[in-house]
């Protein structure tokens, strides 16, 4: 039986990695994913997992472990946010490349500078590129179900990659919400036992992990990668599935909302996607068609599911929480990718970004009501007045 | 050149899934010094055997003593001769600096070209 | 009294007070009596002594809101001597309810705050901590006049809450204080 209970964003991946038990958890505290970390260090001292759990010295020594231990056929889980993420660099590459499935709570906050600790994606957009397979969250709920989901992803025989399960910082990583906590057992059975192929503590069959790797074989090691991430959608899909059913829950790429009879909608993930479904409902009750889609699936990037999804509007707005300086009209990641997708399916619908609450800036529904209007406008007019919005900034 | 393998037919994430591989890589041809025995009486200590880090010092199982060098893997990397013992005798002795090739030496690193058996 | 579905609440008190408790307790309460609920910090440094804000949000429907709450429907003060110094009233709707630990009277915090309009509640919980608890700790007593003056919560189930809350942290004699400290706020609180 599951139960109800109150948890911020932090406990409820905490509490998801009390039921994995992992074998290994090596962490670095640092805002805003420091209790995730604190409620875990709690469990081991209270005996409640059998966990090794290794206190290192920084985020970098941190993955470290991790890569290490999961090389040695660990299952292997994580918390860490910003700049710890970022003092983690190179070695976040060394995961996905070394196909080591740790399991990672990244809580978005903002990556320097000026030093902030509040939330914006602009940590997780960072490691888009680094083989990560990368989840959304819009609440502590999905973030605690998504642990669950990361870890069968990752160890997929197909896929072993590791899996980042995003929650945006304070918003919901702070924010006690009501959370269905399920059974022990039922956590267990659905994640299963992790048999890793390839043990570095299996003595009787030694190997080698991370050797060097020149141009005669480098190339094809990364094509693999490939491979791996070109599963992974089917695999996150069938995971999604088998967890709909046992859960009763509804995962999959991404969330639709009142999308199918929508002439426009937004596109905007974790916290934003729950403030805009009021939006939503309130726009609606005007009579206005207008949805909202809510990406789940990062990366792999679902470009025709998401073309297929958005192709039968007439305007779509991208609300991104990052920017990707320099790139074209110095937009956001989200809108960048999302544009390049509906174009290269045959979707010619016009399309505008919305970067907002950088920061930790607080998005309002009255602010995301204006992104409808002018979503509803491009609509009527088939024109994009202004190609990339920064929303409430002052002038 | 031998065939080199495609991406679906070599283990994922650049493991190697066997123990000893290195043996197929014949790393002797990096080397532009060689190890050769030189006058001194080698006293069989074991301490370049100790370090050569390419495990490229023979010995005799029968007897247990310093047998050679193993020029496929040896990579001139001169530790041995650093490390011997017998060769910080011979330049104490000597009372000056000795070129790295000298034949007083027990281990001596001689320049692959000018090398002559 | 509001009558949309959604309650939001602001809590204004010092840092070291128990503001977020007080927050997270009514989040809990809430979980017993099978609402929904956010509740959640201000998201700026905490220090002992400085003026600290915590929110909460009550419905019987799911919560996706994830914004601030800009405009509550109920205005907790815990500390009288945020009064005049602290813009308590601000963004609080017309139809509202100011609930103040003072010893005041609620014509007099309408005074000080500029709040005519709703209701406005005053309750010296810190007379009533310090006579039950015997330190100025003002969020279980704020929580008893809170429950009366709001009419969200049954007493006993609030009360139940509370027991759950400090359960094995406490000695049952400092639940028992609570709970008098709870109850005789509920009677004591003044509307006006």
């Amino acid at each position: 039986m599951s139960r109800f209970e109150a948890l911020t964003g932090d406990n409820a991946f905490a509490m998801a990695m009390r039921q994995v038990n992992p074998d290994v958890v090596a962490a670095y505290p640092i805002t805003p994913q420091t209790e995730t970390v604190e409620f875990f260090a709690e469990y081991v001292a209270d005996g409640l997992v059998d966990t090794e759990f290794i206190c290192v010295e920084s985020e970098h020594s941190a993955m470290s472990a991790c890569v290490g231990a999961s090389a040695a056929g660990a299952r292997v889980m994580t918390a860490t946010s910003a700049n710890g993420l970022a003092l983690m660099w190179e070695i976040v590459y060394i995961a996905a490349s070394l196909r080591c499935p740790i399991v990672m709570s990244v809580v978005n906050r903002a990556l320097s500078g000026p030093i902030n600790i509040h939330c914006d994606h602009s940590d997780v957009m960072g490691m888009r590129d680094s083989g990560w397979i990368i989840l959304f969250s819009e609440n502590g709920q999905e973030a605690y179900d998504n642990a669950f989901q990361a870890v069968r992803i990752g160890e997929h025989p197909d896929v072993l990659l590791p899996v980042a399960v995003c929650q945006d910082g304070f918003i919901t990583s702070h924010a006690m919400e009501r959370v269905e906590v399920y059974d022990d057992a039922d956590v267990k059975a659905f994640i299963g036992t992790y048999r890793p192929q390839w043990s570095l503590l299996d003595l009787e069959h030694p190997k080698t992990y991370g050797p060097l790797d020149f141009y005669d074989y480098y190339y094809e090691h990364k094509r693999q990668q490939v491979e791996a991430m070109e599963h992974a959608q089917r695999v996150i899909l069938e995971v999604a599935e088998e967890f709909n059913r046992k859960f009763h829950r509804n995962y999959g790429l991404f969330e639709p909302y009142r999308l199918e009879d929508a002439e426009v909608a937004v596109v905007v993930a974790n916290s934003t996607a729950g403030t805009a479904k009021v939006v939503v409902d309130a726009l609606r009750a005007e009579g206005l068609k207008v949805g909202l889609l809510k990406p789940r699936v990062f990366r792999p990037f679902p470009a025709r599911e998401l073309a297929d999804a958005l192709g039968h509007l007439k305007a779509v707005a991208v609300m991104d929480r990052s920017i990707s300086f320099g790139a074209m009209d110095n937009a956001g990641p989200l809108f960048l990718e999302l544009a390049a997708a509906l174009a290269l399916h045959g979707v010619q619908v016009p399309i505008a970004d919305y970067v907002f609450g950088l920061g930790g800036r607080d998005i309002r529904p009255g602010e995301i009501e204006r992104v409808y209007r002018e979503a509803l406008q491009m609509a009527e007019t088939g024109q994009v007045a202004r190609r990339v919005t920064y929303l409430s900034v002052r002038e | 050149m031998a065939q080199l393998k495609g991406w679906k037919e070599i283990p994922i994430g650049g493991m190697i899934l066997e123990a000893g591989s290195a043996m197929e890589y014949r790393t002797g041809g990096w080397r532009a010094f060689r190890p050769v025995f030189g006058e001194a009486a080698c006293i069989h200590c074991m301490q370049c055997w100790l370090f050569c880090p390419d495990s490229s010092i023979l010995v005799n199982g029968e007897n247990e003593k310093m047998a050679g060098f193993n020029l496929d893997y040896c990579k001139g990397c001169g530790i041995c001769a650093s490390v011997c013992p017998v060769n910080a005798k011979v330049i104490r002795e000597a009372g000056e600096a000795l070129k790295r090739d000298d034949p007083r030496l027990c281990i001596r690193m001689v320049e692959e070209g000018k090398f002559k058996e | 009294m509001s009558t949309r579905e959604l309650t939001e609440i602001r809590w204004h008190g010092r840092g070291g007070q128990g503001v977020v408790t007080a927050g997270k307790l009514l989040a809990e309460t809430a979980l017993g009596t099978g609402q929904y609920f956010q509740a959640f910090p201000d998201f700026g440094p905490e220090r002992m002594g400085a003026p600290i804000r915590a929110y909460t949000r009550l419905s019987s429907r799911p919560i996706t809101i994830h914004s601030q709450i800009e405009n509550p429907d109920v205005v907790l003060v815990l500390d009288p001597t945020l009064l005049g110094s602290v813009p308590v009233a601000e963004g609080l709707r017309e139809d509202g309810i100011l609930l103040v630990n003072t010893p005041m009277s609620p014509q007099e915090v309408r005074e000080i705050t500029g709040f005519h309009t709703g209701k406005v509640y005053t309750v010296d919980a810190s007379h009533i901590a310090i006579d039950e608890l015997g330190r100025e700790i003002t969020n279980t007593p704020m929580l008893g006049a809170f429950a009366r003056a709001t009419g969200l919560f049954d007493m006993e189930a609030l009360i139940q809450q509370v027991r759950a809350w400090f359960g094995s942290k406490v000695t049952s004699g400092v639940v028992e204080a609570n709970i008098r400290a709870l109850r005789r706020a509920a009677e004591e609180v003044v509307e006006g």
